[in-house]
């Protein structure tokens, strides 16, 4: 019974996905393109395709991100952007943008990718360390802030430096889908899966967290290095992320709060709600912000930075702040 | 299950001092003592949860010597605080809550098999929980949820069962039902170690462990006049002992 209702709400999340999917495909800001094979082929395949699925596909990997966050921390307000990794990675494409030449398309987007993992694991390990381990809420999403401010303005510091590519920095700052390439579209594919699939296998451990740490710990699961591995992935999905569509905010922290009262309790299914609620999230934000303006378009990240906020605003109010949340 | 010269340090304090304890096979061993006597570390030393020096030992091998996986199939451990710990979110329904005691017995992808699905049921009957199989433990009453963690901690089918606390939140007819289940599971060769704050349920157990500030009061059976003694004055002599028919009641003095 439960697993019907199971292939019935991911079916019900995939056609939505689908369905704005075409949506992205056929609407733009310069308006309807229905003929597809004719004049507006390339506008279609080589614009809006690529920039529609690479909205998704970050918006499904900032998903599963904060999925990730939210249980392992046992924190409800663990997202990649509050907890440094996203500011993280963000470093790690300045960095990347300013100290390295990087002649050819792959090696860029090698560079890029890489840059931005290492940014975001660097970023979320040090708001974990400033804030003395996962326990405490407060302390943790403080650290983050406090991580994120920081790493931001060493962001800054890159633009002073080389003031040519403050408007490169400033797209990735304010998220943007507009550059989305096909090789971008496949890197993230791949990541998602990959993430995804590692994820599920050892699910079962954040699963007997809500138990508590010492039942987990006496199921016979090495929660030391499942947590390692499970940081891993975030920053592999926050960076991946980041290096394709800039800083995006609070997708990560809604997406799984979306989905978590049609998914239940097993983390197998929530983590894969979270993700097509990510993706869902992220590209009807893409559409608002092609759209709204037309034939002006705003950065992806405002509009996502608006409904996110209004809606951790709400989350605010609902949790009870203090120790362990 | 023994232990020599066990020692359990938590920063500079000593917590327990130079334990030498044996917990008989196939028989109820109830941990009691005051409030902060070490009870409940000294269940966690067992479980491999904490760090200790000197010897614990299962049938003759140290408990530091097994792998993880074959220490989980070994003990089972009933958390003190584990029905409280839900935080936030959806929780997990009863049924997987109690499939999460199978996770020793499965292989790396954790995908339970047909004989984890039959134990699990088996457990929920056990424990009178099966009705509430599809309900999530957030939504559960204290008493449902405890039995709920029980049928958890049973689903494991290891032979050492360690239970911190198991009364809490249980009504009186299923405290009763949890006596039936001891003997039910003494019967099928278990060794139970329980901490227990209820003497006179303490005082049905073959075995008293008795601790106070961390070092060993007394150990021997709950049968022996000895022990009444050595109970009595663990509490300073504020409490007595009588017959009720076949069990030992502690009546406050």
């Amino acid at each position: 019974m439960q697993k019907n209702y199971f292939l019935s709400k991911l079916c019900g999340l995939l056609i939505l996905s689908v369905i704005l999917v075409v949506l992205g495909t056929l609407l733009g800001s310069t308006g309807a393109s229905w003929n597809v094979l004719g004049p507006d082929q390339t506008i279609v395949f080589d614009i809006r395709l690529p920039r529609s699925l690479g909205a998704y596909l970050a918006g499904a990997l900032l998903g599963l991100a904060g999925g990730i966050a939210q249980s392992l921390f046992r924190n409800p307000l663990a997202d990649p952007y509050l907890l440094g990794s996203a500011s993280g990675a963000l470093l790690g494409v300045g960095s990347i943008l300013c100290f390295a030449y990087l002649g050819n398309s792959w090696l860029e987007i090698i560079g890029l990718n890489g840059g931005a993992f290492l940014g975001a694991l660097i970023g979320v390990l040090a708001s974990l360390f400033l804030a003395g381990g996962y326990r405490s809420s407060l302390r943790l999403l403080l650290s983050g802030v406090v991580i994120s401010v920081i790493l931001g303005a060493a962001n800054s510091l890159f633009t002073f430096i080389r003031p040519d590519l403050f408007q490169s920095i400033q797209s990735f700052m304010l998220g943007n889908t507009t550059l989305m390439h096909w090789s971008g579209v496949e890197l993230m594919t791949i990541a998602l899966f990959l993430c995804l699939a590692i994820t599920l296998i050892i699910s079962p451990a954040l699963d007997a967290l809500s138990l508590g740490e010492n039942t987990a710990r006496t199921l016979g699961l090495p929660l030391d290095q499942l947590r390692l591995v499970l940081i891993g992935i975030l920053a592999l999905a926050t960076g991946c992320a980041v290096a394709q569509t800039g800083l995006v905010a609070f997708v990560g922290l809604a997406a799984p709060h979306l989905v978590r009262k049609i998914s239940g309790g097993r983390q197998r299914v929530q983590l894969i709600f979270s993700c097509l609620g990510g993706g869902i999230l992220l590209l009807s934000s893409d559409l608002i912000a092609r759209t709204l303006f037309a034939p002006l378009e705003i950065p992806v990240g405002i509009v996502t930075a608006v409904l996110g906020g209004l809606y951790l605003l709400v989350l605010l109010r609902r949790t009870p702040f203090g120790g362990r949340s | 299950m023994k232990t020599r010269q066990l020692s359990i340090y938590r920063g500079p304090c000593a917590i327990l001092t130079d334990l030498n304890l044996d917990i008989p096979q196939c028989q109820w061993t109830s941990i009691i003592g005051p409030n902060g006597a070490g009870k409940s570390s000294l269940l966690q030393a067992m479980a491999g949860l904490l760090t200790h020096t000197g010897s614990l030992t299962i049938n003759g091998v140290e408990l530091s010597t097994l792998t993880r996986k074959d220490l989980a199939k070994k003990l089972a451990w009933l958390d003190q605080g584990s029905s409280n710990s839900e935080e936030f979110g959806d929780s997990l329904s009863v049924y997987d809550t109690v499939m999460l005691g199978r996770l020793p017995h499965q292989g790396c992808l954790h995908l339970p098999s047909s004989a984890d699905h039959i134990s699990v049921k088996k457990t929920l009957q056990q424990t009178d929980a099966w009705r509430l199989r599809h309900r999530p433990l957030q939504e559960l009453s204290g008493g449902e949820r405890q039995r709920v963690l029980l049928a958890r901690l049973l689903a494991v089918d290891s032979d050492i069962l360690l239970m911190d606390e198991p009364l809490a939140n249980l009504d009186p007819p299923h405290q009763a039902d949890f006596l039936k289940w001891q003997e039910n599971l003494l019967a099928r060769g278990k060794t139970l170690v329980t901490v227990l704050h209820e003497i006179h349920f303490a005082l049905r157990a073959d075995h008293l462990i008795m601790l106070d500030k961390g070092k060993l009061h007394f150990q021997g059976s709950s049968q022996d006049p000895r022990t009444h003694q050595a109970l009595i004055a663990l509490f300073d002599g504020r409490i007595r002992l009588e017959k009720l028919g076949n069990d030992w009641v502690a009546l406050p003095n």
